[in-house]
C-alpha cells in the first residue's frame, strides 16, 4: 500500500525536471501546462484512491515502508494508518481538484516556467508529509512543503508585495520547522531514537510533555495560521496563483492540522487537562479575529485567507474539545468533537478551494482582485456564481450545506460540557461556544459581503463588465467541488462513519454507528437529545420552493414587467452610488473594530465655495503586528547592528572567541546530567 | 393508518402556521391601533394585502438577476419549514426530529443570507444599506440565540425542541434564575429578528433608519406577498417558540387524543394572542433607537444569555 503509493509520489517528483525541459522548449509552455497539471490531476487521483482504500480497509493491517534514505543509522520510515489515510484524501482530492482547475486556468500564466516545476514537487511534499513515519523524514518533507510552497508563493515575483509575502512566509515557516524540530528533538530524547513507533512506546516526563506540546502547537499552528501566529498566511496565500492559494488555504493549512494530531494526540499519550484550555481558548480568538480581519479587507483572495484563519480557529475549538474530554477519560464526547473536527477539516478543504477557483475565476475574467472594483458579475459569468454562491453558503456554516453540520457538531460536542469535572474547562467551554456562534454569525455577514459587492450589483468597472465565463476545467473543477459540499451536507452520515477508524486510533472511542439510522439522519448522543437531517430539509426547502413558485403562478399572476429600479424613485444614475465592500462592512466595523482595529473615519470636507471633492479615508490598524511582530523586527535589527561589529576583529580576537565557546560548550555537557 | 394520521398532523401544522400567521400580524396590528386610538385596518387586512400582491403584475428592475426573482421562494420556503418544526399545538410531529433547535436558527439565518444578497442585487444605496445593516443585527443576535438555546438545553439535556418542551413542563424545571435571563434575552432577539420596534420599525417606508424595508424595497407584486408573508411567519414562529420553551403548557403530547388536541390548539391560539398583545403593548410605549444604539440593547441580549449559561455552572440549582 505504502509502496504503491511512494512510487506515486516519486513520479510526481519526477514531473519537475520535466516540466523544465519542457516548459524550456520553444513554445513548450502550453504543452508543458496540459502534461504537468494532466499528469497531476491522474497520480493525485491515483493516490486518493489509495488512500481511500487504506481508510476503508481494515486498520490493523498497516502497512510501513523503509527507504535507505536520509539519516543512515535510521532510513526513511513510512506508514499509512488511518489518520494518515484521511488526510491522504483531503491532500490528493485537493490536489486533484486544483490540477483539474489549473487545466484551465494555467493556461493565462504568463511565465508558467515559474510555476509547473515547483506544483508536483508541492503535492508530493504535502504528501510525504502525512505519510512520514518518523521524524527525520517529517521534518524534511515539512521543510520541503514550505519551500515548494515559497517557491510558488514569488513565482509573480515582479510585484513588490509578493516578495514581502514569500519573504515574511519564509522567516515563519522557519521558525515553525524550528518549534517542531525542537519538539521531536523532546520527544525522541538523548537516546535520539526518531521513529514514531519508539516515541509512542517512551513515556515523556510531565514537564518535557508541556514543552512538546507547547512547541509543538507553535509550530503547527503557525503553518496553520493560529492567532498570533497568523500573520504571514494573508499575504502568502493570495501571492500565489489561485489553484496554488486553493492547496495552500485549502490542503496546507490541513497538512498543519495533521502535524499537530500526530504529535499531540498519537505520539505524546494522555494529554494535561490545561492543555485543552490552550487550545480552545486560541482557536476561539483565531475563529473571531480570522472572521473580523476579512470583513475588513477589500482583496477578494485576501477575505479567503483570513477567513482560512476563522476556519482554522474552529478547526481548533474542536481539537481542544476532544483533548478535553479525553483527558478527562470521556471517550464518547472525545470522538464527538473528534469527528465534527476531522469533518471540517474536509468540508473546509472542499469549500476553501471552490472559493479560491472562483476568485481566480474572477481574476482571470477581470484582472483584478479588488471587490471595489467587480460587481455584476451574476450577468457575465453566470456559472462561477452559482458555483461560488455555493461555497459562500456552505462556508457560512447555513444548511443544507456542509459546513453548517461540522458547526453542528461542534455545537453538540460544546453541550456535553457539563460531563467535565474541572471548573476551569466548565466555565471556559461554553464561553468559547459563544465566541464560535459569533464566528459563524459573522462568516455568514463576510460571504454576504464577499458574493454580493462581487457577483451583483452593476459592473463598477469596464473590466467588470466585459468580463467572460471561465473555461470548462475550471467550471468543471468548482462543479465537483460544490457538489462535494452538497453531497457532504445533506448525507453526513457517510462521512462520519467514514471517519470512525480515525477517531478510533486517536481518542479510543466512535460515535455511534449514523449508516442505519432512519431517514438517513445523524444523531451523535441519542435520538431525543439531537438529531439532523439535511436531506429531509433539503427536500423541503426544495419541493415547498417549487410548489409555492408553481401554485402562485398558475393561480395568481406570472406577469413580469422589466424597469429602471425603484430606489424610493431617486434613480441612482452612477454606479458609484452601490454600496462598496467598505461601505457595507461599516457597521461592523464600527461595532468590532474601533476597539480590536482602532478604526478611525476621518471625513475632510471642503470648505464653502470650493470645489475640490470631498474626502472620507478610513484608517485600520494591525495591533497583532504593530505590538506583536514590528518590536520583533525592530529587535532584529537593533542586535544585528549591535552584533556587526564582530565582522571586523583581528585573527586573535577570533580564535580566542572560537576558543571560548569551545570551551562553554565542553562545560555545558560536563554539567549536563 | 399511523403513518397517515402523522402525516396528516404535520401536514395540519404547516398548514395552521401559514394560515394563521398574517392573522397575527393583523391582530398587532390592530391592537396598536387601537392603543393609538386610532381605527386601524380591519383584522383580516393582511390576508387582503396578500392577495392583491399575489394578483398584481412583478416590476423587476431592469438589471435584477435571475437570485432576486429565486430568493423569495427561498426565503419563504426556509421560514415555512422552520415555523412548521416548531411545537404549536401538539409536540413530537412526524418531522420534529428533522431538525433540532439549533437546525432551525441555521434554517432562519439561510434565508436572512438570501435576502441581504437579494438587497445588493439591485445595486441601488438603499438595498445596500438595508443589507449591511440586517448582518450587522444580525451578528450580534444569532450568536445571542446560539447562547440562549445553550442556557436552555444544557438545563434541559437536549436541543430537540420536542423533549425541551415535556422538559419545561415538567414540575423538575422549577424556578430558575438561568431561565429567567434567558428568557429576557430570547425576548430581546425576537424582537431584533422580526424588525420590530425599537430595532427597526415595520410600519415606515422612506425613512433612513429603516433595516429590513430598505432591503426589500425593489420587490413588488407576488415577490413581495411571499417576503411579507415570510415576515408574518417569522413573527409567529418566534412567538409560538417563547410559547413552547417558556410557556409550554396546554402542548399536547405524541400520544395524546383528541381532546388534548383541541385543548392544545386552544391554548396555542390564546399564547400567540398574548404574545401579539404584550408586543404591542411593548410597541406603543417605547420609541425606536438610533442603528448605532442596537450594539448595547442586542449585546445585553448576548451577555444576558452568556450569563444564563454561566450561572448554569455556578450551581445546578440556578
Amino acid at each position: 500500500m505504502v509502496a504503491y503509493a511512494l512510487c506515486a509520489v516519486a513520479a510526481l517528483l519526477a514531473l519537475s525536471p520535466i516540466a523544465v525541459a519542457a516548459s524550456a522548449a520553444p513554445r513548450g509552455a502550453r504543452a508543458a501546462t496540459s502534461l504537468v497539471y494532466g499528469a497531476c490531476l491522474i497520480i493525485t487521483l491515483i493516490l486518493g484512491a489509495i488512500a481511500l482504500f487504506a481508510l476503508y480497509r481494515d486498520s490493523a493491517t498497516t502497512s510501513v515502508v523503509t527507504l535507505p534514505l536520509g539519516l543512515p543509522w535510521l532510513g526513511a520510515h513510512f506508514r499509512i494508518d488511518a489518520l494518515a489515510a484521511f488526510f491522504l484524501v483531503v491532500v490528493n482530492l485537493g490536489g486533484a481538484a486544483a490540477s483539474l482547475f489549473a487545466l484551465g486556468y494555467g493556461r493565462h500564466e504568463h511565465s508558467p516556467q515559474r510555476v509547473l516545476p515547483f506544483y508536483p514537487a508541492y503535492l508530493a511534499a504535502m504528501n510525504l508529509v502525512v505519510m512520514a513515519d518518523d521524524a527525520f523524514s517529517f521534518l524534511v518533507s515539512w521543510e520541503f512543503m514550505s519551500l515548494t510552497s515559497w517557491a510558488l508563493v514569488i513565482a509573480n515575483h515582479e510585484l513588490r508585495e509578493n516578495m514581502r509575502a514569500g519573504f515574511v512566509y519564509l522567516m515563519m515557516a522557519s521558525f515553525g520547522t524550528l518549534m517542531l524540530l525542537l519538539a521531536f528533538g523532546l520527544l525522541a530524547g538523548p537516546g535520539g531514537n526518531y521513529t514514531f513507533d519508539a516515541i509512542r512506546t517512551s513515556q515523556p516526563a510531565a514537564i518535557v510533555a508541556a514543552l512538546t506540546f507547547t512547541l509543538a502547537l507553535a509550530g503547527a499552528g503557525s503553518k496553520a495560521g493560529l492567532v498570533p501566529l497568523h500573520a504571514w498566511l494573508p499575504l502568502a496565500h493570495p501571492a500565489a496563483p489561485s489553484h496554488v492559494s486553493a492547496l495552500m488555504s485549502g490542503v496546507m493549512t490541513k497538512v498543519a492540522v495533521y502535524g499537530f494530531l500526530r504529535l499531540v494526540f498519537d505520539l505524546l499519550g494522555t494529554p494535561a487537562w490545561w492543555w485543552s484550555i490552550v487550545v480552545l481558548a486560541l482557536g476561539g480568538i483565531t475563529a473571531v479575529m480570522g472572521v473580523l480581519y476579512a470583513l475588513m479587507q477589500r482583496d477578494l483572495k485576501r477575505v479567503l485567507a483570513y477567513s482560512t484563519i476563522e476556519n482554522i480557529g474552529i478547526i481548533f475549538v474542536a481539537l481542544g474539545l476532544a483533548l478535553a474530554f479525553q483527558s478527562e477519560g470521556l471517550a464518547a464526547a472525545a470522538a464527538l468533537s473528534l469527528t465534527a473536527g476531522l469533518f471540517h477539516v474536509f468540508n473546509h478543504s472542499l469549500f476553501k478551494s471552490l472559493l479560491f477557483f472562483g476568485a481566480g475565476s474572477v481574476l482571470n475574467a477581470t484582472g483584478t482582485r479588488d471587490m471595489e472594483h467587480l460587481g455584476g458579475l451574476i450577468h457575465r459569468m453566470p456559472r462561477t456564481a452559482v458555483v461560488f454562491l455555493a461555497g459562500s453558503v456552505a462556508i457560512s456554516a447555513l444548511p443544507p450545506l456542509n459546513g453548517f453540520v461540522s458547526e453542528w457538531l461542534i455545537f453538540q460536542a460544546i453541550l456535553l460540557s457539563p460531563q467535565l469535572p474541572s471548573w476551569g474547562l466548565k466555565l471556559t467551554v461554553p464561553a468559547v461556544g459563544a465566541l464560535l456562534a459569533l464566528s459563524a454569525a459573522l462568516a455568514a455577514a463576510c460571504f454576504v459581503r464577499a458574493f454580493g459587492i462581487t457577483f451583483l450589483g452593476r459592473p463598477r468597472t469596464p473590466a467588470a463588465s466585459g468580463a467572460q465565463e471561465t473555461d470548462g476545467h475550471s467550471l468543471a473543477a468548482m462543479v465537483l467541488l460544490a457538489t462535494l459540499c452538497l453531497i457532504a451536507g445533506i448525507l453526513p452520515g457517510l462521512f462520519i462513519d467514514a471517519l470512525a477508524p480515525v477517531v478510533q486510533l486517536l481518542v479510543r472511542g466512535r460515535m455511534p454507528v449514523q449508516n442505519g439510522v432512519e431517514w438517513l439522519s445523524i444523531v451523535p448522543i441519542a435520538e431525543s437529545r439531537s438529531s439532523y437531517n439535511g436531506l429531509l430539509l433539503f427536500s423541503f426547502m426544495i419541493v415547498s420552493g417549487a410548489t409555492t413558485a408553481f401554485a402562485i403562478h398558475r393561480l395568481a399572476s406570472d406577469k413580469l414587467r422589466r424597469g429602471p429600479a425603484w430606489g424610493c424613485g431617486y434613480p441612482d444614475a452612477s454606479v458609484a452610488m452601490q454600496y462598496t465592500a467598505d461601505s457595507f462592512a461599516q457597521p461592523i466595523r464600527r461595532v468590532f473594530g474601533t476597539t480590536l482595529f482602532r478604526a478611525r473615519e476621518i471625513g475632510e470636507m471642503p470648505r464653502p465655495g470650493s470645489t475640490a471633492p470631498a474626502r472620507l479615508t478610513v484608517q485600520l490598524r494591525d495591533l497583532i503586528w504593530d505590538y506583536g511582530y514590528a518590536p520583533i523586527a525592530i529587535g532584529v535589527d537593533v542586535v544585528a547592528d549591535r552584533l556587526n561589529y564582530l565582522q571586523f576583529l583581528t585573527i586573535r580576537s577570533y580564535l580566542s572567541l572560537v576558543f571560548a565557546a569551545l570551551v562553554l560548550l565542553l562545560l555545558v555537557l560536563a554539567i549536563w546530567p | 393508518m399511523a403513518v397517515i394520521r402523522d402525516f396528516a398532523l404535520q401536514g395540519a401544522q404547516m398548514l395552521l402556521v401559514l394560515l394563521l400567521s398574517p392573522l397575527l400580524t393583523g391582530f398587532v396590528r390592530k391592537l396598536k391601533a387601537r392603543l393609538l386610538r386610532r381605527q386601524g385596518p380591519p383584522l383580516l387586512q393582511p390576508y387582503r394585502d396578500l392577495i392583491r400582491l399575489m394578483r398584481k403584475e412583478v416590476v423587476l428592475a431592469d438589471n435584477a438577476s435571475w437570485l432576486f426573482r429565486v430568493i423569495p421562494y427561498f426565503v419563504f420556503a426556509a421560514t415555512w419549514i422552520a415555523a412548521s418544526l416548531v411545537p404549536t399545538f401538539r409536540s413530537g410531529l412526524l418531522f420534529s426530529w428533522s431538525a433540532d433547535l439549533i437546525a432551525i436558527i441555521a434554517v432562519l439565518a439561510s434565508a436572512r443570507f438570501a435576502l441581504a444578497l437579494a438587497g445588493l442585487d439591485v445595486g441601488t444605496s438603499f438595498g445596500g444599506i438595508g443589507s449591511s445593516r440586517e448582518v450587522m443585527i444580525a451578528s450580534l443576535a444569532e450568536p445571542a440565540m446560539l447562547m440562549i438555546v445553550f442556557a436552555v438545553a444544557l438545563i434541559a439535556g437536549s436541543t430537540q425542541l420536542s423533549t425541551m418542551a415535556a422538559f419545561m413542563n415538567s414540575p423538575e424545571v422549577g424556578l430558575r434564575v438561568s431561565l429567567g435571563l434567558a428568557l429576557i434575552a430570547l425576548v430581546i432577539v425576537a424582537i431584533a429578528e422580526n424588525a420590530r420596534i425599537p430595532v427597526d420599525n415595520p410600519a415606515t417606508h422612506l425613512e433612513l433608519t429603516m433595516v429590513h424595508e430598505a432591503m426589500v424595497l425593489e420587490y413588488s407584486g407576488r415577490h413581495l406577498a411571499l417576503i411579507e408573508l415570510s415576515a408574518a411567519l417569522k413573527l409567529l414562529l418566534y412567538i409560538s417558540l417563547i410559547a413552547c420553551l417558556f410557556a409550554p403548557w396546554g402542548l399536547s403530547s405524541p400520544a395524546a387524543g383528541p381532546w388534548e388536541f383541541t385543548v392544545g390548539a386552544v391554548a396555542y391560539v390564546v399564547k400567540l394572542a398574548a404574545g401579539g398583545a404584550l408586543l404591542a403593548v411593548f410597541e406603543t410605549v417605547i420609541a425606536k433607537m438610533r442603528v448605532f444604539r442596537l450594539p448595547g440593547f442586542i449585546g445585553a441580549a448576548l451577555m444576558l444569555a452568556l450569563l444564563a449559561t454561566l450561572l448554569r455552572f455556578v450551581s445546578g440549582s440556578f
